[in-house]
């Protein structure tokens, strides 16, 4: 099925490119999206058994799985809005749906992949899909942010490389031939502690530029600035997975040897300073799909501290990883709404948004709620869940600062949010648009639906999934 | 031989950093290809001829050949001045190259490793390190790509000197990609080259908080 889902991906990317017809890309992608949800389903289906050699949909991969189905559904909708409103050279536009069908079907192996060199082939094809929708509008500044894309990713891929090689004469000490995840967890402890640790921080730093934590986070804000937002939205949500899961498989690896303490300190330090840049520049930043990308540092942050801690915290981790990879497109896709009413994405130009779209601004409303993890939302959860397994590791100074850092950042964008909602904007007020449909908010009302109600009530699969996931690591 | 291949390509990291020209890197570039296409051969003679077939056609094709040639048609379409314009002058980088490489030795031999070959793993590490230092020195976004190929021309070595035990189709997905994100670059800096005035980071610089 990988197989036939990545050549199919292929050569629908490629007709895509090929054609350019507004009626063929609508047949195109709605046979991906097919093709995508196949996919997903038969991997859930087939539970761990291993296609294609380097492939096996363990509980993780399938997790990850369903979370881009949904959020790429969505996300192609708003391509398609996204075009009426900002007609296109049809080239472009063909462009643009190619390179998403590849970030989608890149992304899909990437999760799936059981071996370390095929999951560097992936990540490092999501960094060259990505650039082509980063670079989409073909201006100075998209130009700008695309480089800086490239050239970090490239240099961090790199990293993971060496990372890799490192891995290689650990193995090769061990006696064992090759790099699949399974093979290594069970040979973990025969591994050489010090080349273990480098590999591991070479890994880790690498994939911290997909992931979006300290130190390799700047690559993403850029990207996720400047791309068009339904690719912001896919930017700040499933490819962030994608540089989890490659943390996390290598986490699992160590989990098994005597570095393990060690690599926690490592997480809990890239998580501390995650939490802590994303809190200053939230605080003055006035773009709001920058602020958002920074949320999204702040949310790998409190991410790698539930690993860090352990217990219950990688249960909170996963299900924060999943509820915030459906809340954060949510935003996204109505950041794209703002931008037509008011030409502008400056806090300052933006306000009295009531005014204009009422259910946008609802959906904003709800968003404020969800993403600073208010009660209603299911990030309340996992954020609790979190923050009592770092209570639970004794480590209550870190516990202490990361909850006032999180106020400041409730704080900084609670005043943006309430501005853009309710004050009058800056400048004059732009003059009357076209009003936006309701049916164009309906896929951010289930998203962030989604959210609520997967935090409150967890389907019981999913719970079992989860626990799945983490099931190797120790308690 | 082999030796004598991998103290020419150290020697060529020093030389690195007092050109002064861009076509010199560009030079250089095809030589360190050549040399690696010769470490290559005597290397992995002994793999399966497939294989090695392969390898030796990315180092020859790619790496001294596709590579260089399409540089040097970015260095002449944007009319890119010669100078390569560092941020420092050529005597400090050419102290710090050598000081990259002295400290390479020393890392080297604090680690006591029976699996590494010592004198691939100082040319990989020196070639990392001066990769890294080229692209922090220089003003001129093009010397970035051929930073990042000094780089990835370190990890070449560096998968020697381990000695990869990756399947071939690993390795294939590997080169790919290596070869498109480079060529992405090369079509970036000539965008970069085509919208701003000049090729130089300090054009970049709008994007920022």
């Amino acid at each position: 099925m990988v197989g036939v889902y990545l050549s199919g991906a292929l050569l629908i990317g490629v007709l895509l490119y090929l054609l350019k017809n507004h009626v063929a890309n609508v047949i195109l992608i709605l046979a991906f999206i097919i093709l995508q949800w196949t996919l997903t389903i038969y991997e859930y289906a087939n539970l761990n058994s291993t296609q294609l050699v380097y492939f096996t949909p363990d509980a993780l991969a399938v997790i990850f799985l369903f979370v881009l189905s949904i959020v790429s559904v969505p996300a192609f909708y708003h391509s398609f809005v996204y075009f009426t409103k900002h007609p296109y050279k049809p080239r472009e536009q063909g462009m643009f749906y190619a390179a998403m069908v590849i970030l989608n079907a890149s992304l899909s192996a990437a999760y799936l992949s059981n071996h370390l060199g095929i999951t560097w082939v992936f990540v490092e094809l999501t960094t060259l899909s990505a650039s082509a929708l980063i670079y989409h509008r073909r201006s100075k500044l998209t130009l700008e942010g695309t480089w800086k894309y490239i050239f970090i990713c490239s240099i961090s891929i790199t990293l993971v490389f060496i990372g890799i090689l490192f891995t290689t004469v650990a193995v090769q000490q061990a006696g064992i031939k090759d790099l699949f995840y399974p093979v290594l967890s069970l040979n973990a402890s025969k591994l050489d502690d010090f080349w273990l640790k480098l590999s591991f921080l070479f890994i880790f730093t690498g994939f911290t530029a997909k992931a979006g934590l300290v130190p390799m986070y700047t690559a993403g804000i850029d990207a996720k600035d400047k791309a068009p937002y339904p690719a912001g939205a896919m930017l700040a949500s499933v490819v962030m997975n994608v540089g989890f899961i490659g943390i996390f498989r290598y986490y699992e690896i160590t989990s098994h040897s005597s570095i393990f303490e060690w690599t926690n300190k490592i997480l809990m330090i890239s998580g501390i300073l995650s939490i802590f840049v994303a809190t200053v520049y939230m605080m003055r930043v006035k773009n709001i799909k920058r602020i958002m990308a920074y949320s999204g540092v702040e949310h790998m942050g409190i991410v790698m501290l539930g690993m860090a801690a352990g217990g219950i915290g990688y249960y909170a981790a996963i299900l924060h990883l999943i509820l915030h990879s459906f809340a954060k497109p949510a935003l996204f896709f109505q950041f794209g709404q703002i931008y037509r009413t008011y030409g502008s994405k400056s806090i300052y130009d933006v306000g009295d948004y009531f005014k204009y779209n009422i259910n946008g601004a609802i959906v904003l409303l709800l968003a404020y709620f969800v993403i600073t993890a208010m009660p209603p939302s299911g990030l309340f959860i996992s954020e609790f869940l979190v923050f009592r397994s770092v209570f639970e590791a004794g480590e209550l100074w870190i516990l202490i600062l990361v909850v006032v850092l999180l106020t400041f950042i409730i704080w900084a964008l609670g005043k943006n949010f309430f501005k853009m909602l309710f004050i009058n904007p800056v400048k004059d007020y732009p003059e009357k648009r076209e009003s936006i449909p309701f049916t164009e908010s309906i896929s951010q009302y289930i998203l962030l639906i989604l959210v609520i109600c997967i935090g409150l009530i967890p389907p019981g699969r999913l719970v079992e999934l989860i626990h799945a996931a983490i099931s190797t690591l120790p308690d | 031989m082999i030796n004598i291949l991998l103290i020419a390509f150290t020697i060529s990291l020093i030389y690195i950093a007092m050109a002064n020209r861009l076509i010199t890197y560009i030079r250089i570039i095809v030589f360190q290809g050549l040399i690696l296409f010769g470490v290559a051969f005597i290397e992995l003679i002994e793999i399966n001829p497939a294989n090695l077939i392969f390898v030796l056609l990315e180092t020859i094709i790619i790496k001294a050949v596709a590579i260089p040639y399409f540089l040097r048609y970015i260095l002449e379409r944007n009319k890119i001045t010669r100078e390569q314009e560092p941020y420092v002058s050529n005597f400090v980088s050419v102290v710090v190259v050598t000081l990259i490489i002295l400290g390479s030795f020393f890392l080297t031999y604090t680690v006591h490793e029976t699996h590494i070959r010592k004198l691939f793993f100082i040319v990989a590490l020196s070639a990392l390190f001066t990769g890294l230092y080229i692209i922090i020195t220089r003003r001129k976004i093009i010397t970035h790509v051929l930073g990042y190929l000094v780089i990835e021309n370190g990890v070449f070595v560096l998968s020697l000197a381990v000695g990869s035990t990756m399947p071939m189709i690993v390795n294939t997905g590997i080169l790919l990609d290596i070869f498109v994100s480079v060529i992405l670059l090369g079509i970036f800096a000539d965008k970069i080259g085509d919208v701003f005035e000049e090729q130089d980071v300090e054009q970049l610089r709008s994007l920022k908080d």
